[in-house]
């Protein structure tokens, strides 16, 4: 789960990382509230969307008067804003932040992650701050420094003096970056958290060490013990399709095609969109119903396809273990009655009790096609949608 | 003899008594595996399934003599249930618990590593449909009946992907000697390296399908390990060539986050590693039995 700049600042700070001066404006006018409140002459706008390259997306405004940041405020809030990793469609911005301008003598890129192959967190540093660590580890890979943390005693300060030191930090500034750089973990551990990237860690000219930019993002199966964190939510956020399912239990990532699945278990999704892909056809989604395929399951399965409205076919593909197919068949028969679907829709389904599965679907006087194998399933997918076109 | 089960395998179910223990520990019983008897903190002394009920995993194995568990407890509390086993001794443990913290996982791989490597309990998943030999033992949630007992090993993340193999397989009258679900987490107990290597040096294994998926560095590290390590071959099938970069595609492991994570770069790296991939997922099967076939004939 992603968070936002604003939050992610906010929750570092508590932490003992420092960030600049800043406030939450829903309006233009709230803008430049904030703006007073924190006085100076230099005032950063910033876009609130769960996406990095804001800057070179226009979604950050430097500003020195007040006309400035209405302005600014006024063209962001309430537009789409497209960054590289956003897709064409863009988020919504529907908050800004207003943060006092820092004087930067020097940026540096900090981040902890998750090292698989390591099994620990790991912290990554680069004194080519600024750029993003795909940037960093092409261009300047000689920069990066990275550090292990052992998960039975935690960070220690050496580790974090090392990072420092390596980054070539004056002397006189260790200190405040071994706080920032213990502080960010602490962040990371306690908060079950996939990732804390701070870049652009900046030196001011006034020798404070500051995170100028901020993003984290957190472990959705230790949200149970995380009430705080999984409060930071937004859906505008988010696909809407995708807030739909997750709503109701369901995997679910929205993809682009016109072929909507069902299917049960992750690794057999993914590979039902790889055939389809290869039979030539484009996915609308992945959907991972889980285990059980109960008959509430699927009709709410069938509820979150229909809302893409460029799904054209419906691929069904269940395999079916502890939950027999004849079982699964009468859920998906009696959803398709249910929902009046009236577009294609294939199933295929496998395992325990098969014969009596597809009878059910064959003789039950709607127009579901029925598929034997995973390649004829999404061969007919393929063909049903072409010909729904 | 297969890997890690067999009947006579003495077996502990932890969370036996939960409506998912007792489910499953039934079906397992019916398989014919040697359930001995489970664990429930506070029902010690009960019986359940007509097994003895203990309060702990080390009072369980002092009792019964069990070498190897399946945990059913709950996501807060199933590192702790898989670190009670390591410590009493339990020599091989499946966790199907879908949804534990990652960060407990690294905890409990961090456990692990106080005992030497020969007592070191081994452990598969955890978020894993278990571990079967076919015709022998089942230790998971599997459909049984749809392996038939062979000489070609499985080892791979997903469940129902891995029944679609065995399916597969079964239609082409191929058997199985052991599967082992190493589960969708990005920390797990096994790697697809770990089981290569015990699939490896077992006498009844012929050959060897990997079923890998988008993220993480497992596949590849194991390609590795065959190209340098292995004599049986291996086939491979990696899903997830329509996965985009940065989504989490269902299991909290599968996503494509660094160079060499997706499956379009992972099937490049088994390639140079010399092994054989299935090119689509309803080719498994057929592209074992080719496999096995060039192997006869050589």
């Amino acid at each position: 789960m992603d968070i936002h700049e604003y939050q992610a600042k906010e929750l570092l700070s508590r932490f003992g990382v420092a960030v600049p001066r800043g406030g939450l404006a829903y309006s233009p006018e709230q803008a430049v509230y904030r703006a007073n409140e924190i006085g100076g002459s230099k005032w950063a706008v910033k876009a609130q969307i769960h996406s990095g390259a804001r800057g070179k997306a226009g979604g950050i405004k430097l500003c020195r008067s007040d006309n400035d940041i209405e302005e600014a405020a006024e063209s962001l809030l309430g537009k789409r804003l497209v960054t590289v990793q956003t897709g064409p469609t863009g988020k919504l911005v529907s908050r800004l932040y207003i943060e006092e301008a820092t004087d930067i003598d020097k940026e540096i890129y900090l981040s902890f992650v998750m090292d698989r192959a390591a099994e620990r967190i790991v912290v990554v540093a680069s004194a080519a701050g600024g750029m993003d660590i795909e940037e960093i580890s092409h261009n300047r890979p000689d920069t990066l420094i990275k550090v292990q943390v052992d998960p039975a005693v935690g960070m220690q300060g050496f580790q974090a003096r090392e990072v420092a030191f390596g980054l070539g930090i004056e002397p006189d500034l260790i200190a405040k970056m071994e706080r920032t750089i213990l502080g960010a973990y602490r962040a990371f551990r306690d908060l079950d958290a996939t990732m804390v990237e701070i870049n652009p860690l900046v030196i001011t000219k006034q020798k404070n060490v500051v995170a100028l930019d901020a993003k984290m993002s957190f472990d959705e199966n230790a949200l149970f013990r995380r009430p705080q964190i999984a409060e930071l939510r937004d859906k505008s956020q988010e696909d809407p399709r995708e807030t739909y399912a997750s709503d109701r239990g369901l995997a679910y990532v929205g993809l682009d095609g016109d072929i909507g699945c069902i299917v049960n278990g992750a690794g057999l999704a993914m590979a039902t969109l790889d055939m389809i892909k290869l039979a030539g056809g484009e996915p609308a989604n992945f959907l991972d119903i889980g285990g059980g395929a109960s008959p509430e399951r699927v009709t709410k399965s069938f509820k979150a396809v229909l809302r893409d409205k460029n799904v054209r076919a419906i691929l069904v593909n269940v395999f079916a273990g502890i939950n027999r197919c004849d079982w699964v068949a009468k859920g998906v028969v009696d959803a398709v009655k249910e929902l009046e679907i009236k577009m294609p829709i294939v199933v295929r389904l496998a395992g325990t009790n098969v014969e009596e599965g597809r009878r059910i679907i064959d003789t039950s006087g709607l127009t579901v096609i029925s598929a034997e194998t995973l390649a004829d399933a999404a061969n007919k997918a393929v063909a049903a949608a072409k010909s729904a076109a | 003899m297969a890997i890690f089960i067999n009947e006579n395998t003495p077996i502990l179910i932890q969370g036996f008594t939960g409506r998912i223990g007792t489910f499953h520990a039934q079906e397992m019983i019916d398989y014919g595996s040697n359930v001995v008897g489970g664990v429930t903190p506070g029902k010690g002394g009960s019986t359940h399934l007509g097994r003895p009920v203990f309060n702990t995993v080390k009072g369980a194995v002092q009792e019964t003599g069990a070498e190897a568990s399946i945990v059913f407890v709950p996501p807060p509390f199933a590192a702790d249930a898989i670190m009670e086993a390591a410590d009493a001794g339990i020599k091989y443990c499946v966790c199907i618990t879908d949804g534990i913290p990652a960060q407990d996982m690294i905890r409990v791989k961090r456990y692990m590593r106080r005992y030497k490597k020969e007592q070191r309990m081994i452990l598969t998943g955890p978020n894993c449909a278990g571990t079967i030999s076919p015709g022998k033992a089942m230790l998971g949630i599997m459909p049984g009946h749809i392996y038939m007992p062979g000489r070609v090993g499985i080892v791979g993340r997903s469940g129902t992907l891995g029944y679609e193999a065995a399916a597969q397989l079964k239609d082409l009258g191929i058997g199985v000697s052991t599967s082992v679900g190493i589960g969708g987490d990005p920390i797990n107990g096994s790697s697809h390296r770990d089981i290569l290597e015990h699939f490896e040096n077992d006498p009844e294994t012929d050959a060897v399908l990997m079923i890998g998926e988008i993220g993480g560095p497992q596949e590849a590290e194991a390609g590795q390990w065959a190209k340098a390590n292995m004599k049986k071959p291996v086939v491979a099938y990696i899903a997830g060539l329509s996965a985009p970069k940065g989504r989490r595609m269902g299991h909290a492991g599968a996503i494509v986050s660094a160079f060499g994570e997706s499956a379009a770069e992972k099937v490049e790296i088994l390639k140079n590693c010399g092994v054989t991939i299935a090119p689509t997922p309803s080719e498994m099967g057929a592209t074992i039995a080719k496999v096995l076939q060039a192997r006869k004939a050589a």
